[in-house]
C-alpha cells in the first residue's frame, strides 16, 4: 500500500472550493443516474411510448365529441397535448423517489450518507436534472407526435415557456417524491402513495377538460391543483399568439393570468422543497 | 489521546436496548477488534461512530472532535465498510470507485491514481471494468474495502468484513489488514469470529448485550485467565444435572478457579488450576465419589474461554440464543430510519 506520500499531497488530495465540491457531487450522482438509464434503456423507451399512446387513444376517444366546451373552439387533440405533456413530466417526477427508496432499502444510500457531502440536497438536484432531461425528451416526442397529428407546434418563445414550466413543476414534485422516499417506511408504501396521487391529480386538473365543463366542486379542486397551473401556460403556448398577461384560468375564486399561473406554480414548488429539506437532513447534517 | 472515544452510549430500537452505557477507547494506530455475538450491539456502535445513527445519549469523539457536531469533518476522515454489501449492480467496479471519490471530493488526478493503486493492491484488474452485478461475494468485499480505503481515511471501520466469504477471499482480506496494521493505520473491526479477532487485532473489546464486558489485547485477556485451562468430562455427553453435580463437587477444591459449565460441549467443566497439585486433589476427590473421568485435558486458554468466563456461555450459545429472539426484518426497518 503506497501511503507514504499521503501527507505531503494532502493539499492536492481534496477539492477545496465548496462550490466545486457541490458541483462535483451533483455531477457524479447525475452521471450514475444516466449510466443506469443508458444501460437499462427500457424505462426510457416505455416512458416515451406511454404518453404517445395516451395522446393517440385519448385524442381518438374524444375526436367526435362536440368541441364547443373547449376554449377558443380548438380541437380536442390540440387541447389535450398540453395536458399529456404536463402529466407525463409530473408522473416522471413523482416516481423520482423510487430509485432513492431502493437505494435506501439495499443500503446503497448509506454510502452517500457516510460521505462528507456538501449538502444532501445534491441528491435532490441530481434527481431533478435527470428527470428534467427525460421529461424534455418525452415532451419533444409528444410535441412531435402532436405536430404529426395536426395539432400544431408552439413558436420559439412558446417552446421555451414549455421547458421552463416543466422545470418548475419537476423541481417541486421531485422534492415531494424524494421527501416521501425518506419519510415512508418502504417502497410498498411509496408506490401506494404514488398510485393514489397520480391519476386523481390528473382528473382533478384541466388536463382533460376545462374548468367550465366541471361540476363546481371539481372546479374548485382543479383550480388549486398545481398541474392546472402548469398545463394552462403550456396550452396557451399552443394557441397561437402567446400572451401570458391574459386570463388563462377562470377559477371559482377569481381569474388567474398566465403569469399568475407561473407564479403560483413557483411558490408551490419552492414551498415543497423547503418542506422536504428537513427530511433529507433528518439523519444528522 | 485515543483517536476515538465512545462514552456511555445508549441506543434503543423501540423496546429493544441495543447499547447500554457502552464505553470504549480506540488508540491511534491500533487494529481494534470488537468481538461479540450477532445482536450484541457491534453494528449499532459502528453506525453511530460513522454518523449513520444518532445515539439516544452519550458522547462520541473522533480526534478530539464531537462527532455529532462536526459530522462532515469526521465523515471525511473515516472509511466505513458496512456489513451489508451494497453496490449498484449496473455500474462497473471502477465507476463505483469514481463515484465514491467524487462523494469525498477527491481531485480527479488523485482519485484516478488511488483507484489504480487499489486495483493493484486488491488484485482487481481482471474484473474491475465488468458490471458489479456479476461479482462474487469475495470480489464485492474487495471492492467494498477499496471504497473504504480510497480517500485514505484516518480510521478504517469494517463491520464483519469476512462473513460468508470463501477461504481464499478471507485470507486475502486478512493479509491486507495485516499490511495496513503494519503501516500503522487505525482500524476498527467487528466480528463474531473468534479466530479473526485473535489473529488480527492488537487491542480488543468483548461486547455483550450492548456493554463492554472485557477489553485489552487478546494475549492479556487470555493471560488473565491463567495458564492452565482444564477441560473435564466425566462422560462424552453429560446431562445438565450431571454437569452441575460435578461442578458442586470440585468448586471448592483448593487452587481451582473460574469454573463454568460449557453447555455447548456436552456439559463439560471448564476451569483453571494454579498447579498440578490441584489436579491431584481433583482426581482423588472424584475417585472417592466413584466418578470416572472420561477425559481431562489441559491447554492454553483461547478467546472463546475469555468469552465463556466473562459471560457464562460460549459465543456460539450466545449466537443461537440471540438468533432465536431477533426480528431481523424489524431491525432492518428501524435501521433505515
Amino acid at each position: 500500500m503506497t501511503t507514504t506520500n499521503s501527507k505531503s499531497i494532502s493539499s492536492t488530495k481534496n477539492q477545496d472550493s465548496k462550490i466545486l465540491q457541490f458541483i462535483q457531487e451533483v455531477q457524479a450522482l447525475t452521471l450514475r443516474l444516466f449510466l443506469q438509464l443508458l444501460r437499462r434503456p427500457s424505462t426510457l423507451v416505455a416512458g416515451i411510448l406511454q404518453p404517445l399512446i395516451w395522446l393517440v387513444l385519448f385524442g381518438a376517444l374524444f375526436e367526435n365529441a362536440p368541441t364547443d366546451f373547449l376554449p377558443g373552439g380548438i380541437g380536442y387533440g390540440r387541447f389535450l397535448g398540453a395536458g399529456i405533456i404536463v402529466f407525463t413530466a409530473f408522473s416522471g417526477a413523482l416516481n423520482a423517489g423510487l430509485p432513492l427508496m431502493f437505494d435506501r432499502e439495499f443500503g446503497f444510500l448509506n454510502r452517500l450518507l457516510v460521505a462528507p457531502l456538501q449538502t444532501r440536497s445534491s441528491i435532490l438536484f441530481s434527481a431533478v436534472i435527470y428527470i428534467a432531461t427525460i421529461s424534455v425528451l418525452q415532451s419533444l416526442a409528444i410535441m412531435g407526435a402532436a405536430f404529426l397529428l395536426g395539432y400544431g407546434w408552439p413558436n420559439f418563445l412558446g417552446f421555451i415557456l414549455v421547458l421552463l414550466t416543466l422545470l418548475i413543476l419537476i423541481f417541486g414534485v421531485t422534492s415531494l417524491s424524494l421527501g416521501l422516499a425518506f419519510a415512508l417506511p418502504g417502497h410498498i408504501e411509496l408506490i401506494a402513495v404514488i398510485f393514489v396521487v397520480n391519476l386523481p391529480l390528473l382528473f382533478a386538473s384541466t388536463a382533460l377538460v376545462p374548468i367550465s365543463f366541471m361540476p363546481a366542486w371539481l372546479g374548485w379542486l382543479a383550480s388549486i391543483n398545481p398541474l392546472t397551473f402548469a398545463i394552462e401556460p403550456i396550452r396557451a403556448a399552443y394557441c397561437g399568439s402567446l400572451d401570458l398577461g391574459s386570463v388563462l384560468v377562470h377559477a371559482p375564486y377569481g381569474d388567474i393570468t398566465g403569469y399568475g399561473c407561473l407564479f403560483l406554480l413557483t411558490v408551490l414548488s419552492i414551498g415543497l422543497f423547503f418542506i422536504i429539506r428537513p427530511l433529507l437532513n433528518r439523519k444528522l447534517i | 489521546m485515543p483517536l476515538v472515544e465512545l462514552r456511555d452510549l445508549e441506543k434503543s430500537y423501540g423496546a429493544v436496548k441495543a447499547l447500554r452505557k457502552l464505553t470504549l477507547e480506540i488508540p491511534q494506530g491500533s487494529l481494534f477488534g470488537l468481538l461479540g455475538p450477532n445482536g450484541s450491539g457491534k453494528s449499532t456502535t459502528l453506525r453511530i461512530l460513522c454518523t449513520l445513527l444518532e445515539p439516544d445519549s452519550g458522547e462520541v469523539t473522533f480526534a478530539g472532535q464531537n462527532v455529532l457536531l462536526n459530522s462532515r469533518e469526521v465523515r471525511r476522515n473515516i472509511g466505513y465498510v458496512a456489513q451489508e454489501i451494497a453496490i449498484d449492480k449496473i455500474l462497473t467496479g471502477r465507476e463505483l470507485l469514481q463515484l465514491h471519490g467524487d462523494m469525498y471530493h477527491l481531485q480527479r488526478k488523485y482519485r484516478d491514481g488511488r483507484i489504480k493503486e487499489l486495483i493493484a493492491l486488491l488484485d482487481m484488474s481482471e474484473w474491475i471494468d465488468r458490471r458489479s452485478g456479476s461479482y462474487s461475494g469475495g470480489m464485492r468485499r474487495r471492492l467494498d474495502l477499496a471504497t473504504g480505503l480510497l480517500h485514505e481515511p484516518e480510521l478504517l471501520v469494517l463491520d464483519e468484513p469476512t462473513v460468508g466469504l470463501d477461504i481464499e477471499s478471507r485470507s486475502k482480506i486478512w493479509s491486507l489488514l495485516k499490511t495496513l496494521r503494519k503501516e500503522g493505520k487505525t482500524i476498527l473491526l467487528s466480528s463474531h469470529y473468534l479466530e479473526e479477532i485473535d489473529e488480527l487485532s492488537d487491542k480488543m473489546a468483548i461486547i455483550d448485550s450492548g456493554r463492554v464486558i472485557a477489553q485489552g489485547s487478546p494475549e492479556e485477556l487470555k493471560n488473565k485467565l491463567g495458564d492452565n485451562k482444564v477441560t473435564l468430562k466425566v462422560r462424552e455427553f453429560s446431562t445438565k444435572s450431571e454437569g452441575e453435580k460435578v461442578k458442586d463437587l470440585i468448586k471448592d477444591l483448593n487452587g481451582v478457579h473460574d469454573l463454568v459449565i460449557n453447555y455447548s460441549q456436552g456439559c463439560s467443566l471448564n476451569f483453571f488450576v494454579d498447579d498440578s497439585e490441584s489436579l491431584k486433589l481433583l482426581r482423588s476427590k472424584l475417585d472417592v465419589e466413584g466418578i470416572d473421568i472420561f477425559s481431562l485435558s489441559e491447554s492454553r486458554p483461547s478467546l472463546d474461554d475469555v468469552y465463556l468466563h466473562a459471560t457464562g456461555q460460549t459465543l456460539m450459545d450466545a449466537e443461537l440464543e440471540v438468533a432465536s429472539k431477533r426480528d431481523l426484518k424489524k431491525e432492518a426497518k428501524e435501521a433505515m430510519k
